[in-house]
């Protein structure tokens, strides 16, 4: 027990903030993933067949592709990327992208990819009626998605961006190959200064089982929330 | 664009596509028996047995795959007294504790897309059986488990996929998969988006190949019309 106290003599404080930076990339991830969906799920929906191929060719690789191999290419490749975009505008100088950005970046792409996916179910899932209902009322084209279409697909897409919040938080322990120090790394520093793997690793386990047990919670009283009236 | 590494890079990459295949034959076969056994165990009343199932399918569903394999390949060796039996045999090899991490968590995975195919079949079908006289023994297998088998197939092949996708986790400990070549190959040219490129068309490939032979099983087996 004297391995987990706080402060100077144990690895506590360490692994709180560890965990602290697990939640913290898991929570940009997901929203830069909302962000990549919202770009995708409608090109996906599209009825243009070319829009619909850009759309079907992000979902198809990033969830056919290991989600290691991504971060590899965003680790190796992130900084030659930014620097080439800086290179056009007249910026030649080395740019090192922090190990967060990195991480929350690849992440998110990835689960941007299965964010679009459950959006694009939902949104099929909804009534026909609704749409043309809205349309015959004369709404918008903004508010018809935004007071008809959203609110009906956000209960329809709790449950399963529920499995994609799983996901992604288990993927996050990936980003410790970049040095990131979140869970996984902590633990792994944690090990080799201590030479008890087995402890800081089981309790690294239990860290995760306790960030799925507590946010299992909190969405399903979410999910609650959104489906009253049902 | 560097083609040359492109095309230099493809054979030491489908050499490693072999390691990745065999880490993921073997692990969906221990995993499948072991996803079976866990499956009746969860459909067993007894609470103990029930709860204990249980416990298994959340833990490994529950934690990420890296700190699994972490566990068996760094932890167990720890362990003075496991150095002393046959185990170490296995345990020390990176390889073997790769299969018994992936074994353990596909189990996980199997074992809840069994249970539930378990318990989407209609009471009515077991009741028929009863009622012919047919033993409960000859029931489970004649006529639950290949529902079962049919009814978990679409399920089936996304975990297949995924545990596909998870074998690249082998290249932390130290085995030169698929992706552990990629690594290595990225971080000796820094050429990421080719062998992106290359390695990422070969998980494409197989995942292609997956989908479409499970696509197919499901035709096979569909129920009659």
């Amino acid at each position: 027990m004297e391995l987990l106290a706080f402060g100077k003599t144990g690895w506590g404080d360490e692994l709180f903030y560890a965990t602290l930076m697990t939640v913290a990339v898991s929570i940009t991830a997901m929203l830069v993933g909302f962000f990549f969906a919202l770009i995708f799920t409608p090109l996906k929906l599209s009825k243009y067949k070319t829009l619909n191929l850009v759309g079907n060719f992000y979902t198809t690789v990033i969830r056919g592709v290991p989600e290691l191999l991504v971060i590899y290419l965003f680790f190796f490749g992130g900084s030659g990327a930014i620097m080439y975009v800086a290179s056009i505008f007249g910026y030649y100088e080395y740019i090192e992208i922090n190990a967060f950005i990195t991480g929350s970046m690849a992440i998110g792409i990835i689960s941007g990819a299965y964010s679009t996916e459950v959006f694009r179910g939902a949104i099929q899932s909804i009534d026909k009626g609704q749409f043309e209902a809205a349309k015959v009322l004369g709404i918008n084209k903004f508010g018809q998605f935004y007071k008809i279409i959203f609110p009906q697909m956000l209960r329809l897409a709790i449950p399963n961006l529920s499995n994609v919040w799983q996901i992604t938080l288990k993927d996050t322990s990936l980003i410790s190959v970049t040095g990131l120090v979140e869970i996984m790394r902590q633990s792994y520093i944690a090990a080799g200064s201590t030479r008890d793997p087995l402890f800081f690793y089981s309790f690294a386990a239990v860290l995760y089982l306790l960030l799925t047990y507590v946010s299992m919670k909190l969405i399903n009283k979410l999910e609650l929330r959104y489906s009253r009236g049902y | 664009m560097d083609f040359d590494l492109m095309i230099t890079s493809f054979p030491k990459l489908l050499g490693a596509t072999v390691v990745t295949l065999k880490l993921l034959s073997a692990s969906l076969f221990f995993g499948l028996f072991l996803g079976l056994f866990f499956a009746i165990l969860r459909l067993n009343k007894n609470i103990v047995i029930n709860k204990f199932a249980y416990g298994y399918s959340y833990i490994f569903r529950g934690t990420p795959l890296l700190v699994q394999i972490f566990i068996i390949y760094f932890g167990l060796g720890q362990i003075e007294y496991l150095r002393t039996t046959f185990l170490w045999v296995i345990l020390k090899e990176p390889y073997w504790c790769a299969i018994i991490a992936f074994t353990l968590n596909t189990g996980a995975y199997t074992s809840e897309i069994l249970r539930s195919a378990f318990q989407t079949i209609k009471p009515g079908i077991i009741e028929a059986g009863k009622s012919l006289g047919i033993s409960n023994k000859i029931i489970f297998y004649k006529i639950q488990i290949p529902i079962a088998i049919r009814q978990s197939l679409p399920a089936y092949g996304n975990e297949i996929i995924l545990m596909m996708k998870g074998t690249s986790l082998a290249s932390t400990v130290t085995l030169m998969d698929l992706t552990g070549v990629a690594k290595y190959i990225i971080s000796t040219t820094f050429k990421p988006i080719e062998v992106f490129i290359v390695a990422g068309g070969i998980y494409l490939f197989m995942t292609f190949i997956i989908h479409n032979v499970i696509k197919y099983l499901e035709k096979k087996y569909s129920f009659q019309q």
